[in-house]
């Protein structure tokens, strides 16, 4: 595992807005059926971080590395050409149309006349949504109608329908109520053994020792560490996210406390 | 076959006397709103008619109101999905006028030296010329919007000075006069219509249509077993729309050519005129049929195209469609090209309508243009808008202006009916909007 080429690296990746350093000489990296979680406080540059994997946001500096070969992402259509699908926190779903409508949007299928296949975009739709919320009925309705965990679903289901390799899920429970959290945790193993990378950034820290096999702290842009589960404990986790102080069982980054690290 | 699950929740008071309606809109599938906008039509219609003792639903005033009814419908439907888009186009009537200028000149003094006065291929050169200069006017303005990052409001408020002055500019203020005379039938008139055997045949085409898409949906749904609509609702849905369709024909037929130009085409056809006179039908005005192939066009593009899904997801989250990997700001400039060329139809209408074209021709258009749209239900605040909607949108503001001057109100009177009449239109659909959420 430690020897094959991981799907994704990112190496040194730097970004400001306006002076502001949001994430500054970052690598990450993530291999082949691995949950990786990115924690930290709001602003510590996770979502940041990842939305240039995901071609929103252009990096100033480093550079992203694809199964051993240099990707080039300017923007979504680049990440999306690389396998790479984005749950947003915000969910990104356009709300004035409905599911299927979202769920194909940018890669609508075409009938042979080259008009939009509606009839078989909503078929498709039931089908995915079937296996993620068998309850939902509601297809023919715009997404502003649904509640919390309705729109959560189609955002995943957007995410897993196109044979994703690379997956990234921005808080993807947050709206979600325990047992539909629990459906996604479900969904996050599943994929995993279908050999999907993954990426999750979570507040829960009980959720990223559930699932995760690495955790990768960020603290004002940096990275602070990153551990296996498996090496460190949720509150040794917890030192990372708030002080900066790197245990002996996490791999110190740039952003580690330097008199912990000298310790 | 499969009952369509109802699962709307029980608002608690709803009224058993009104279950019915709702079961009869569910199962058609009516758009109320829409509905809503045809029934305010009528009360307009049956008003006028009545304060005007009999005036107003009349073959020869209908046949009018649809031709005056053209130019305007046809910039609203480009309209919707610029607001559609959280945009705006307020240089429409300025535009119009700049290419009805171009329009003009090309076929009255370019195209004479070129090609020898009356050649045939005059109006199609000349509209193509419009179309040109509509599509690269608009090209400009969309990608000063879309890729440069201008507010569209600042942009096209820039345009309807630069437009209204280059009209002037073109012939420094003359007015061009008169028009080819082939081009002049797209302004309507008793040449410009196509007689009542043609408006039969394209009545009939239209209920076809009517009927074999609506058995190919119904098809397409049941190969894939979605739930589907009674058949009773299929039954009422064909029967009214052709019902409508072939009124329209029937009442375009139903005007007559004035007496003297009856006389004048008797004596050239040596027809022998009987006693009661001769009866011969406008039939369906070309500006008319212009604006419903618009329409068609433009409802098309909307609803079945990869182009109209964008427009409207863009309307709906721009972020979340530019995460969705489109190219928002391509999109937006191709709106704002097809706008251009939308103006430049209207404006050829206007153009041959008045066998003219004045630096002053669609002053104020742009006002009518977005109280269309808007009246038709297109929101403001973006991603929500029809192309029927805005077209009768249209019909309906030329029918509360075509109704006054038959009342004799003033003109001053006009303009604030028109005003008071767009405020409290907008205000009851926002209270709907609101209802329906």
């Amino acid at each position: 595992m430690e020897k094959k080429t991981p799907l994704v690296e990112m190496k040194n990746i730097s970004i400001a807005f306006g002076g502001i350093h949001a994430v500054e000489d970052a690598s990450v990296d993530l291999h082949e059926g691995e949950v990786v979680a990115l924690v930290g406080h709001n602003g510590a540059g996770k979502s940041t971080l990842i939305k240039i994997l995901s071609g929103a946001y252009k990096r100033d500096a480093g550079k992203i590395v694809i199964e051993g070969e240099e990707a080039q992402i300017t923007n979504p259509r680049d990440a999306k050409r690389y396998g790479i699908e984005t749950i947003y926190q915000t969910l990104a779903l356009a709300d004035n149309v409905d599911a299927a409508a979202n769920l194909f949007l940018g890669r609508e299928l075409m009938t042979p006349w080259g008009t939009l296949d509606d009839v078989a975009m909503e078929s498709e739709t039931r089908k995915v949504m079937g296996r993620l919320n068998p309850r939902f009925q509601r297809f023919k309705e715009p997404v502003s109608r649904l509640s919390g965990g309705q729109r959560q679903s189609v955002a995943i289901a957007r995410a897993i329908y196109f044979d994703a390799r690379i997956l990234i899920m921005d808080e993807p429970t947050a709206a979600l109520g325990p047992q539909e959290t629990a459906q996604v945790s479900d969904l996050v193993r599943q994929l995993k053994k279908d050999g999907i990378g993954i990426f999750l950034i979570s507040h829960d820290i009980h959720d990223v020792f559930d699932l995760a096999d690495r955790v990768v702290v960020m603290k004002n842009g940096q990275v602070v560490g990153t551990a296996s589960t498996k090496d460190v404990t949720e509150d040794e986790v917890l030192g990372m996210i708030i002080l900066g102080k790197c245990p002996p069982g996490a791999v110190p980054g740039p952003g580690a406390l330097q008199s912990a690290a000298a310790a | 076959m499969a009952e369509a699950t109802s699962e709307v929740q029980g608002q608690g008071a709803s009224a058993s006397s009104s279950s019915a309606a709702r079961r009869f809109l569910k199962a058609t599938e009516l758009d109320t709103r829409m509905l809503g906008m045809l029934g305010a039509l009528t009360v307009i219609w049956l008003g006028f008619h009545f304060l005007s003792d009999g005036l107003f639903l009349t073959p020869r005033n209908l046949w009018n109101l649809s031709v005056q009814s053209a130019s305007i419908a046809i910039m609203s439907t480009g309209m919707v999905l610029v607001i559609v888009t959280r945009n705006i186009d307020l240089s429409v009537g300025s535009l119009l006028g700049f290419i009805g200028m171009v329009m003009g000149v090309t076929q009255t003094e370019f195209l004479p030296d070129l090609l020898g006065f009356g050649h045939p291929a005059t109006w199609v050169l000349a509209l193509g010329m419009g179309i040109l200069v509509g599509a690269v006017i608009g090209a400009v303005q969309g990608y000063i919007i879309a890729f440069l990052g201008v507010p569209a409001f600042i942009v096209t408020l820039g345009g309807l000075l630069v437009w209204r002055g280059a009209a002037w500019w073109v012939t420094s203020g003359r007015t061009v006069a008169p028009m080819d005379t082939t081009f002049r039938l797209i302004g309507g008139g008793p040449q410009g219509a196509i007689g009542s055997t043609w408006s039969w045949i394209v009545g009939l085409i239209a209920c076809a249509a009517l009927v074999v898409s609506l058995v190919v949906s119904r098809n397409q749904r049941r190969k894939f077993h979605f739930p589907l609509r009674p058949l009773w609702a299929e039954g009422f849905l064909g029967t009214v729309g052709c019902a409508l369709i072939l009124g329209f024909v029937w009442v375009v037929n139903s005007y007559p050519w004035p007496s003297g130009i009856v006389r004048r085409y008797a004596e050239e056809n040596n027809i022998a005129v009987p006693d009661g006179g001769l009866f011969i039908a406008h039939g369906i005005a070309i500006p008319v049929l212009i604006a419903l192939g618009v329409g068609v066009v433009m409802s098309f593009i909307t609803l079945r195209t990869r182009f109209g899904r964008y427009v409207f997801a863009i309307g709906g989250n721009p972020e979340a469609a530019e995460l969705a990997g489109i190219n928002t700001r391509w999109v937006v400039m191709k709106i704002f090209i097809l706008m251009g060329v939308l103006v430049a139809i209207a404006s050829a209408i206007s153009t041959a309508r008045l066998n003219a074209a004045t630096n002053a021709m669609g002053t104020l258009d742009e006002l009518l243009v977005i109280a269309a749209a808007v009246i038709g239900g297109t929101s403001l605040g973006g991603g929500v808008g029809t192309i029927a909607g805005a077209m009768i949108g249209a019909v309906l503001m030329q029918s509360l202006a075509t109704g006054m001057i038959l009342l004799g109100v003033d003109t001053p009177l006009q303009n604030i009916v028109v005003g008071l009449v767009l405020v409290v239109a907008v205000w009851l659909d926002s209270i709907y909007r609101k209802r329906v959420q």
